[in-house]
């Protein structure tokens, strides 16, 4: 799997990505600097990592969505190339238009930074397809702007179609329906606040980020 | 020219901020306050002949996020 992870100014997780896929996948993730206007060619995954991108000025992810890379990481989702958004990244793509809602200031104002306990609420997407529906795991959030809110008729349209990817087990920031993680219409877009690249190996304290990269291994493969 | 853009949460949606500042505004000793709502201003300095479109465009493409905010423009002609 030839994968590439996005890096801005501010990014801070580009690492951790890039070391979970490269163990996962065999294969070192190309890094592409947010100036530059194309991917890599041919390539099968595209990681918007975590981080405080340009700052957070004006908003979380706003600033990163209208660089000139996110034009073409807008493209490759288009014609269906798997993108994940983890943290920050979630932000970015809502902000780029590529998953709905938005991401606002955690509801009791303080940055959340711990494991949190999760439901996989979708096992048959990309990026879900190791874990079981229902399945209970841990994932670590450390966020200020996680709280994700939409109006109605679109948290009615995810929870219909199944884009819940995930959902937090206790309240952790204030978000809709406890939504942590959801998916865009197509599928192949995932947007989550949680981190599972920083629950890949046993030293993490968890290892249950690792299946999300062998799940998406394994379909894109 | 001049114009400012007031960007705003939209009714309804949660304003974490705004309640903070409501209870420390309390905490003052501060009392008939009803409500607090933050948002944000933006000061443009913009060449003549920027027309009200143009500053709309700038508002829905970047200056607010008009999934959770709505936004105002105000004209200082003079400045």
């Amino acid at each position: 799997m030839k994968s590439a992870v996005i890096v801005f100014p501010g990014s801070n997780c580009d690492r951790d990505l890039a070391t979970a896929l490269e163990l996962v996948t065999g294969r070192k993730p190309e890094m592409v600097w947010h100036r530059d206007s194309e991917l890599p060619e041919g390539v099968d995954f595209i990681g918007v990592p975590g981080g405080f991108s340009y700052g957070d000025y004006l908003r979380s992810g706003a600033m990163a969505a209208r660089s000139p890379i996110m034009r073409a990481v807008t493209d490759a989702a288009n014609r269906g190339v798997p993108v994940i958004g983890i943290c920050n990244g979630f932000q970015v793509l809502t902000e780029a238009g590529l998953l709905p809602g938005a991401l606002m200031r955690n509801a009791r104002l303080s940055f959340v930074c711990r494991p949190v306990p999760l439901r996989v609420e979708n096992s048959q997407s990309l990026f879900t397809s190791a874990y079981n529906a229902g399945e209970e795991i841990a994932f670590p959030v450390a966020h200020h702007d996680g709280n994700y809110q939409a109006d109605d008729a679109t948290l009615d349209r995810l929870e219909g179609e199944g884009r819940v990817a995930f959902r937090y087990l206790d309240e952790v920031n204030g978000s809709a329906r406890s939504i942590a993680g959801i998916l865009n219409d197509a599928g192949n877009v995932l947007g989550l606040m949680p981190h599972p690249e920083r629950v890949v190996e046993p030293a993490h304290g968890g290892t249950d980020g690792r299946r999300l990269f062998e799940g998406l291994l394994e379909a894109v493969a | 020219m001049k114009a400012r853009v007031f960007i705003t949460l939209k009714p309804g949606v949660l304003d974490p901020q705004g309640k903070a500042i409501h209870h420390a505004l309390e905490g003052l000793g501060f009392a008939g306050v009803n409500d607090v709502r933050a948002g944000k201003m933006i000061e443009l300095d913009l060449a003549d002949g920027t027309s009200d479109c143009d500053i709309e465009d700038m508002c829905r493409k970047l200056l607010a996020n008009t999934v959770i905010e709505n936004f105002r423009i105000e004209r200082l002609e003079n400045a």
